[in-house]
C-alpha cells in the first residue's frame, strides 16, 4: 500500500498518493495547470516552465510536472507571482514563434495558441526574435511537414521517436539560441530513418510537425465530372473521427461517417475492412504453406516466423534495421493497397468504369500509408493503385468545410462491391486484431472447427500490454491439414516500435520460437495511429479500443472467410488465395534501405 | 581497413559501448582529423550502437567539435560580451581583411578556418581567441596580424 500525504494546494488541504507530482495533484483537485512539454505517453522533460508553481518557503519557482509532492508542501498554483512568470514564459516562447496562427494547419488546434489566448498575451513586450532567425521547412517526405518556426523545442517529438518507438529520427541539436529539432546532419526527413509512422506529429503540441495534406487534390477530383472517385475507410478511423467532430473518445460513428463521405461527393463509399477480411485470407493461406514447407516438405528457404506486413510504419522501420528479415515477413500488401489495386481491377471491370478514370482516395489513421501509397511498386494495377490518403484528422476538416453537421446524419451503408466486412476485419484497428482475425479463420480452416475462444474473442492477444504472447495447440486437424496435429501454434503480438525492436533482437538472438508475430508501429495498433485524433493517449487509446471490440460483436459475421463479397471475388475473379492473379495484384516485395 | 574506422573501433573498445563513452571517441576523431564527418559519425553510431542522430545531436551541442571540413588551424574568437567591450570586433575586422574570409569561412589554401566561440574564460584578459588548442590574450589588430603572420610562416615551413 502507499502511503498518503498531507499537502495544500491554494490554501485548501490535499492528501495525496506519496510519489505523486504536484501536476497530478492538482489535476486530482479539478485544477489545470498549463502544460506544453508535460505528456501522458512520455516521460517528463520538464523544460517548457510553463507549469510553474510557488512552494511555500521556497524563493524559486518550480515546475508542477516534475517536483514530487512532499509533505506539508503548500503550492500556489494562481499566486501572481505565477501568473505573471508564466505569462512572461508565454511571451518568450512567441518571440521565437512564427504566430501565422491564422495560416497555420493547427490553426484551432494548438495548444500554444490556446495558451496565450487564455492568458490574454496581447501585446509583444519581448524583441520579436522571429525575423533574425534562419528556420527552415521539410516538405519533401510525402508524410510528414516540418516547420521549424513553429517549433517550441518541448521535445515531446524527440521523447515520442525514441521512447515509443525506439526510432531516434529526431534529435536536438546545436545549443543556446540556435538550438533546435533536427534529424542526422540535418537531412530531410525523407532521407533518413523516419519510417513516416506520424507519431511525432501526434505528439506536437503546436504546427512543428504536421501530416502532408491532400485535402484539395481531394476537392478537385470530387468536382471533376469525369471521375469516378472511390473512397475505402480504414477500420480505425471510424472509432476516432468522432473526436475531431466534437464527441466522446471511443464513440463509433461508422453509419454516420459513410453518411458523410456520401455527403461529400464520393462516388462510392467502400470499406477497407473488406481487404482487411481479404488479407486473412491471403496472409493465413501464406502461413499455413510456409508451415507445411517447413515441417513436411523441410524447405530450409522457408523463413519463420512469418511477420504481418499491415504497418507501413513497420515496413519502413524493418526495412531499414533489419533488412535480414524482409524474406520473414509477409509478402502480403497491406489492406489499403489491396484495396487499390483492386479498384482499378476487379470493381472498374465489374462497374464498367475505365481504370484511368477512377481516382482511389483511402481515409486513414496513419501519415505513413502516404508514404506506401508512393512506393514506386503500388501501381500493379497499371495505374497508381491508390492516388489520395487523408487522416482521419483530414477527412474531419473535409467535413467542417462542406458544413455537415454531422451529429444530425442518418447512419447509412457502405456501397457493395468491396463495402461487405466482418468483424475480424474491424479489429485490424487494434493491436493483436490481425493476430485474432488470423486465427479466427486459420484455426477452422484447418480443424473445421471454431477458435477455441468464448465468442471467437481471443482475449490473449487483445489489451495494451506492448508485447502479448499467445499459443494454440491444433488438435483434430482436418485430413488436409493432418501434419498440423498437435502442432503448438505460437504467436507474438506487438505495438510501438520500440517493442519490435525488442522481439527483433530476440529473434537476433535466437531467443524468440514464434511461428507467427504481429507487427504494428504504433502504440495501441492503428486507433493510435499518427492520423488519428489529436490528443491520444493511453485512456483514449483504450476507449478506442473497447469502441473496435463492440463494434466486431455487434457484426453479424465475425470471421474473414464468411465474407460474401471476399468469396465472390475469389469465385469471380482472383480464383483461390495465392493464385497467380493475386500474387500480380495482392502480393508485394520490399527493399532494403539504409541503417543510419 | 580505413585508419578513422579503426581509430573509432580501436576508442569504442577502449571506452566502452555506451553513451558517456562517445565524448572521448569524437574527441580522438576530432584530434586526428579535425572535424567530424558524415562517415566519422556513422561509424561511431555503429560501433556504439546508438542512433546516428543522437551522435549529431551532442556532436553538435559542443562549440569545439566541428561538423565541416576545417582548414589546419581553426581560430576561434571569443563572441562574448567581455571581449566585445574591450575591442573584439576590431581584431576580427583586423583577420577578416587578412585572410580575406569571413566568420565560418575557411582559406582557399585550407590553411585558416575562423570561427566564433563562447566564453573562453579569459575575460580578465580580453579580447582572446584560440588557434587550435593555443590561447591568446588582450588582442589587438596589430598583435594579431603578428600572430597570423607567424602561423603563415609555420605552415609555409611545414608544407615545403
Amino acid at each position: 500500500m502507499s502511503k498518503n500525504i498531507s499537502i495544500s494546494i491554494n490554501g485548501f488541504p490535499v492528501e495525496i498518493e506519496k510519489g505523486k507530482t504536484i501536476l497530478e495533484a492538482a489535476e486530482s483537485q479539478g485544477i489545470t495547470i498549463p502544460t506544453l512539454c508535460y505528456h501522458k505517453d512520455l516521460c517528463v522533460a520538464g523544460n517548457c516552465r510553463v507549469c510553474v508553481v510557488e512552494i511555500a518557503g521556497q524563493t524559486r519557482l518550480s515546475a508542477a510536472c516534475a517536483t514530487p509532492c512532499e509533505e506539508g508542501m503548500e503550492i500556489l498554483t494562481n499566486s501572481l507571482k505565477v501568473r505573471n512568470s508564466r505569462k512572461h514564459i508565454i511571451e518568450l516562447l512567441l518571440s521565437e514563434h512564427n504566430a501565422d496562427c491564422t495560416k497555420c494547419y493547427r490553426n484551432g488546434n494548438c495548444e500554444l495558441q490556446k495558451l496565450s489566448s487564455e492568458y490574454k498575451i496581447m501585446t509583444q513586450d519581448f524583441i520579436e526574435l522571429v525575423p533574425l532567425k534562419k528556420y527552415s521547412v521539410d516538405m519533401y517526405s510525402p508524410s510528414i511537414m516540418k516547420d521549424d518556426s513553429k517549433c517550441i523545442r518541448c521535445q515531446r517529438c524527440v521523447r515520442t521517436c525514441a521512447e515509443l518507438q525506439g526510432v531516434n529520427a529526431l534529435t536536438v541539436a546545436h545549443k543556446g539560441d540556435e538550438m533546435k529539432i533536427t534529424t542526422f546532419f540535418e537531412k530531410h526527413m525523407r532521407d533518413v530513418v523516419c519510417t513516416n509512422c506520424g507519431q511525432c506529429v501526434n505528439h506536437c503540441p503546436t504546427g512543428a510537425l504536421v501530416e502532408k495534406n491532400y485535402i484539395e487534390e481531394v476537392w478537385e477530383a470530387i468536382a471533376d465530372a469525369n471521375k469516378h472517385v472511390v473512397v475505402q475507410t480504414a477500420p480505425a478511423v471510424r472509432v476516432g473521427l468522432g473526436e475531431e467532430l466534437g464527441l466522446e473518445p471511443g464513440t463509433r460513428v461508422t453509419g454516420k461517417m459513410v453518411a458523410a463521405l456520401k455527403r461529400l461527393g464520393f462516388d462510392a463509399v467502400l470499406d477497407t475492412d473488406f481487404t482487411a477480411d481479404l488479407t486473412i485470407l491471403e496472409e493465413g493461406t501464406e502461413l499455413l504453406t510456409r508451415l507445411k514447407k517447413a515441417l513436411v516438405d523441410k524447405d530450409k528457404t522457408v523463413k519463420l516466423p512469418m511477420a504481418t506486413s499491415c504497418s507501413p510504419g513497420w515496413i519502413k522501420y524493418i526495412e531499414h534495421l533489419y533488412p535480414e528479415y524482409l524474406d520473414n515477413l509477409s509478402t502480403c500488401k497491406s489492406p489499403q493497397q489491396m484495396f487499390g489495386a483492386l479498384a482499378k481491377t476487379y470493381y472498374a471491370k465489374a462497374r464498367n468504369i475505365q481504370p484511368e478514370n477512377i481516382i482511389s482516395v483511402s481515409i486513414m489513421p496513419c501519415t505513413a500509408k502516404k508514404f506506401e501509397a508512393f512506393r514506386p511498386e503500388m501501381h500493379d494495377s497499371g495505374y497508381r493503385d491508390v492516388d489520395y490518403v487523408l487522416t482521419t484528422r483530414e477527412l474531419a476538416i473535409l467535413i467542417k468545410q462542406a458544413g455537415l453537421d454531422f451529429n444530425k446524419l442518418e447512419p447509412v451503408k457502405y456501397d457493395r462491391l468491396m463495402g461487405e466486412s466482418t468483424g475480424a476485419g474491424v479489429i485490424f484497428g487494434a493491436t493483436g486484431g490481425v493476430m485474432e482475425a488470423a486465427l479466427r479463420t486459420a484455426y477452422e480452416l484447418v480443424t473445421g472447427r471454431d477458435v477455441p475462444f468464448k465468442n471467437l474473442n481471443i482475449e490473449p492477444v487483445r489489451g495494451m500490454e506492448g508485447i502479448k504472447e499467445a499459443s494454440i495447440k491444433i488438435e483434430k486437424p482436418l485430413k488436409k491439414w493432418a501434419f498440423l496435429d498437435g502442432v503448438e501454434l505460437k504467436c507474438a503480438v506487438s505495438h510501438g516500435l520500440v517493442n519490435a525492436k525488442t522481439i527483433m533482437e530476440a529473434l537476433k538472438s535466437g531467443k524468440a520460437n514464434y511461428h507467427f508475430i504481429e507487427f504494428m508501429a504504433c502504440p495501441g495498433g492503428c486507433l493510435g495511429g499518427g492520423g488519428q485524433p489529436i490528443p491520444t493517449n493511453s485512456e483514449i487509446r483504450k476507449k478506442r479500443a473497447d469502441a473496435i471490440y463492440a463494434e466486431d460483436g455487434d457484426l453479424p459475421l465475425r470471421k474473414s472467410h464468411e465474407n460474401p463479397e471476399v468469396q465472390k471475388l475469389y469465385k469471380d475473379f482472383l480464383k483461390e488465395p495465392l493464385s497467380d492473379i493475386s500474387h500480380h495484384l495482392l502480393h508485394t516485395k520490399y527493399t532494403k534501405r539504409e541503417h543510419y | 581497413m580505413n585508419p578513422i574506422k579503426s581509430l573509432i573501433k580501436d576508442m569504442t573498445k577502449k571506452h566502452g559501448k555506451t553513451r558517456e563513452s562517445l565524448l572521448p571517441i569524437m574527441q580522438a576523431v576530432v584530434e586526428k582529423e579535425k572535424y567530424l564527418s558524415e562517415y566519422s559519425m556513422i561509424e561511431i553510431a555503429r560501433q556504439v550502437d546508438i542512433p546516428a542522430a543522437e551522435v549529431y545531436g551532442t556532436a553538435t551541442f559542443y562549440s569545439f567539435i566541428e561538423t565541416k571540413p576545417t582548414g589546419r588551424y581553426i581560430i576561434r574568437i571569443c563572441k562574448t560580451i567581455t571581449c566585445a567591450m574591450k575591442g573584439k570586433n576590431q581584431v576580427l575586422f583586423a583577420i577578416q581583411n587578412m585572410l580575406k574570409i569571413k566568420l565560418g569561412e575557411t582559406t582557399p589554401d585550407n590553411r585558416f578556418t575562423l570561427l566564433e566561440t563562447n566564453c573562453l574564460g579569459w575575460c580578465h584578459k580580453a579580447p582572446a581567441m584560440m588557434i587550435n588548442d593555443e590561447v591568446f590574450t588582450e588582442l589587438t589588430p596589430e598583435k594579431v596580424r603578428d600572430i597570423l603572420t607567424s602561423y603563415m610562416k609555420m605552415s609555409q615551413i611545414n608544407v615545403n
